[in-house]
């Protein structure tokens, strides 16, 4: 039993995972400041993904991957929304409502015979071979990040040398957006 | 313009007339343009730390912003404590550091750091200026962030060829909205207002647990604040930052609540069902163990900060607005429906009092008085009477002292009491006594101190004899960090590991040294003439008030209990502290 005066807490409460979106102001330090307040209050980053989206207005849209208590999720929309180059946040539930989408370079150098084994795997999902050699091929796989994951394991038996990944990022069905 | 001019122009119109600083090589031109602006007075400081903290006093006593110019580096480092406090206090800074020329950045140059990385985390936003025409603008904006809102501290880091290079001058925008979150003021929804009043009039045991946002909601909220506590008839407690929102020595008002506050404000907080939090944050010290915090209240929170909301506590009904136009609303709103409020709520209430006024009867704030020794609490308390019908300003260091302040000394006005609450930043009082006697020159201006605390930014004396602010520095001296020492009384079996200071200097020849005057009261007996002594003296002071060494600090919720478990002295310790309780602080 915990006895305290403070902060901790004896409920143990259920741990979820969201996407949170922010649109920000394309400015120096910007993602600095986003980064910081994941790390400095606690918080955790599953996966980051940023870029210009609005080049006449300057805005830049960061998808991150979270996960926390309900509490902690809405602290980390609340105090995302405080800082000064941020324009708006956004929680895209994980549900069929949102599209999620991750890509990645698998990077595959074996023999010929595994080279095919491993093409043969991918053929589950959409993929582009970027680059093709005698002993290697580089494969663009865009999916969910549990596919991806999956992949990836299987390739490796066969000679995944290298792997890059996107991070997640995440769109809203339908006619819908987030003002 | 130059870069150095703009800055100055910038300064005048915002009406900035008090400047706290210390010069360097990466703000020479800045200091060189300093002679051609009469109307802006620079108070040069001995350490940064102290420009800071002195800034932040200026703030919290006049309701302006607070500024502080500092060189690159070292300069920038040293205010880092004091931008973390203001951020910690909802203090309004703006910090203007000099930064090595642009072309240097990132070269590890003389007296370089990253200023803007290192300040990021305890400013509520910065910036650094690498084009000459864009500084007017950042820094009215910087102007506006730390005064808008929730307010805070800011900086703005100018390199030093920035600050000769010739630009523009661009005019303040007045923004209604930027990014959605600047000018927050109140937008009523969903009924929160009716809905607040509802619960207030249904509520049987009622209380406003109230804190520093009424202050820094300005003058207008502490007035509707009284009006509201006095047209219901509800008990009020305050936050160690809220104290002099409400008048405390009202009889509505039940003392503080938290770590230290006083019993019937807790139980009070602990049985209450209905809690109207106004301008607080349910931090730590405040709600004990918060699994237990107020188990059967309906909870309203009004707070301008949404990230205030369900941080710490759930609520039940948040209304996020300014403290002065909630309460606009909300009293306008209670005299609509019930024009006779407070005496249809009478007899509903009658029985909450009468629980209150048997807790009360404890006297949680007493103690043994001494004819041998000076009691701290004692000499907070002839401190009080001796000063109370002057317009008093109180600064204070942290620790026991602090608290001993807080509970003792009554404060009836707003911004008359400034401490570092959320940082608990030791070095604090005498520095901020210098800023609050700057913004107040003809005031009484009291750093009610500890010996421990106050060593370390004592060089700052200088800086008062200097500038002749006849600052009152009264040192509650125990020879000991005493919170630090009562806590291993308590929780480390008296081990009392480094907490006290053999070699401490003579205050009075101290003082001298610096260049004012030094008192000493040893017994009790001399202790109101020398207050006197030290009132009538129009000079700096600093007072060494020796106190008995090993009183402790109560009433006292200890480590893993709620409100309604208090320690309220020396022998109500019969429960031992759990071992997981020890662990924290």
């Amino acid at each position: 039993m915990i006895k305290s005066a403070y902060s901790f807490s004896t409920k143990k409460e259920k741990i979820e995972n969201h996407i949170v979106v922010v649109w920000v102001d394309n400015e120096t330090g910007v993602l600095a400041r986003v980064v910081g307040l994941f790390s400095g209050r606690g918080y955790n980053i599953d996966s980051l993904a940023v870029a210009e989206v609005d080049k006449k207005k300057n805005i830049s849209r960061i998808t991150i991957a979270t996960s926390g208590t309900l509490q902690v999720l809405q602290q980390i929309k609340l105090q995302l929304g405080k800082l000064i180059p941020v324009h708006k946040v956004a929680d895209f539930p994980k549900n069929k409502k949102t599209i999620l989408r991750e890509m990645a370079l698998l990077k595959v150098v074996s023999s010929k015979a595994r080279l095919e084994k491993a093409r043969k795997l991918c053929k589950k999902y959409k993929y582009t071979i970027l680059d093709k050699t005698e002993n290697s091929l580089v494969f663009e796989i865009s999916a969910l990040k549990k596919e991806i994951d999956e992949l990836v394991k299987k390739l490796q038996p066969l000679g995944l040398a290298s792997t890059s990944r996107t991070g997640v990022v995440a769109m809203t069905k339908g006619s819908t957006i987030y003002k | 313009m130059t870069g150095a001019e703009i800055l100055f122009k910038v300064f005048e119109d915002q009406g900035v007339k008090h400047i706290f600083g210390y010069p360097g090589g990466a703000v020479l031109p800045i200091y060189d343009e300093l002679k051609n602006h009469q109307q802006i007075k620079h108070i040069l400081v001995r350490h940064e730390q102290g420009a800071g903290h002195a800034a932040e006093g200026y703030a919290r006593s006049s309701g302006k912003p607070g500024v502080l110019l500092v060189t690159s580096g070292p300069g920038a480092t040293n205010a880092v404590t004091a931008l973390t406090d203001a951020y910690m206090d909802s203090v309004p800074l703006v910090c203007i550091t000099g930064q090595v020329p642009t072309h240097l950045i990132g070269t590890d140059a003389f007296q370089e750091c990253d200023t803007t990385g290192i300040t990021r985390p305890c400013t509520k936003h910065n910036w650094l200026v690498k084009d000459v025409d864009k500084l007017a603008s950042i820094l009215h904006k910087a102007f506006e962030v730390a005064t808008t809102g929730r307010p805070g501290p800011v900086l703005v880091d100018i390199p030093k060829d920035i600050q000769f290079k010739k630009g523009k001058y661009s005019q303040a925008k007045i923004l209604k909205k930027n990014n959605g979150k600047f000018n927050i003021k109140f937008n009523e929804e969903k009924d929160n207002i009716k809905k607040a009043v509802e619960l207030i009039k249904r509520s049987s045991r009622p209380i406003f647990y109230t804190g520093g946002g009424v202050i820094n909601s300005g003058p207008k909220a502490t007035e509707l604040l009284r009006e509201i506590v006095y047209m219901t008839g509800f008990p009020i407690t305050s936050t160690l930052q809220g104290l002099g929102a409400f008048p405390g020595s009202d009889s509505q008002f039940l003392g503080m609540l938290g770590m230290h506050g006083t019993y019937e404000a807790n139980n009070a907080m602990h049985d209450c069902d209905l809690m109207i939090n106004i301008g607080a944050r349910f931090d730590d010290r405040i709600t004990g163990k918060i699994d237990e915090f107020s188990p059967d209240s309906k909870k309203i929170h009004i707070d301008i900060d949404p990230s205030s909301i369900n941080k710490n506590v759930n609520v039940d009904l948040a209304i996020v607005g300014d403290v002065k136009l909630v309460l606009k609303k909300l009293i306008s709103s209670i005299k609509e429906k019930n024009p006779n409020f407070i005496e249809s709520n009478k007899k509903e209430i009658s029985a909450w009092w009468k629980q209150i006024e048997s807790w009360r009867k404890k006297d949680s704030l007493g103690f043994v008085n001494s004819k041998e020794v000076i009691k701290p609490q004692h000499a907070v308390q002839r401190l009080y009477e001796l000063t109370k019908a002057q317009d008093t300003f109180i600064t204070t260091e942290v620790g026991q002292h602090q608290m001993w302040a807080a509970q003792h000394y009554k404060f009836n006005k707003p911004n008359r009491w400034m401490t570092s609450g959320g940082l608990g930043t030791m070095g604090y009082g005498l520095p901020a006594a210098i800023g609050v006697q700057v913004a107040n020159p003809e005031k009484l201006v009291i750093d009610i101190a500890g010996e421990a605390s106050v060593l370390m930014t004592m060089q700052e004396m200088s800086t008062a004899v200097q500038y002749k602010l006849p600052i009152k520095i009264f040192i509650i001296n125990n020879q000991y960090m005493g919170m630090v020492r009562q806590w291993q009384e308590l929780l480390h079996e008296k081990n009392y590991s480094e907490s006290y200071t053999a070699a401490l200097p003579d205050f009075v020849k101290l003082a001298e040294a610096y260049g004012c005057v030094g008192l000493r009261a040893k017994t009790p007996e001399e202790l109101d003439a020398k207050i006197s002594e030290m009132l009538s003296t129009n000079q700096p002071v600093i007072f060494d008030c020796v106190v008995d060494k090993e009183e402790n600090c109560y009433p006292m919720i200890p480590s893993g209990k709620p409100h309604n478990q208090m320690l309220l002295g020396e022998n109500d310790n019969e429960d031992e502290i759990s071992e997981e309780g020890k662990v924290l602080v």
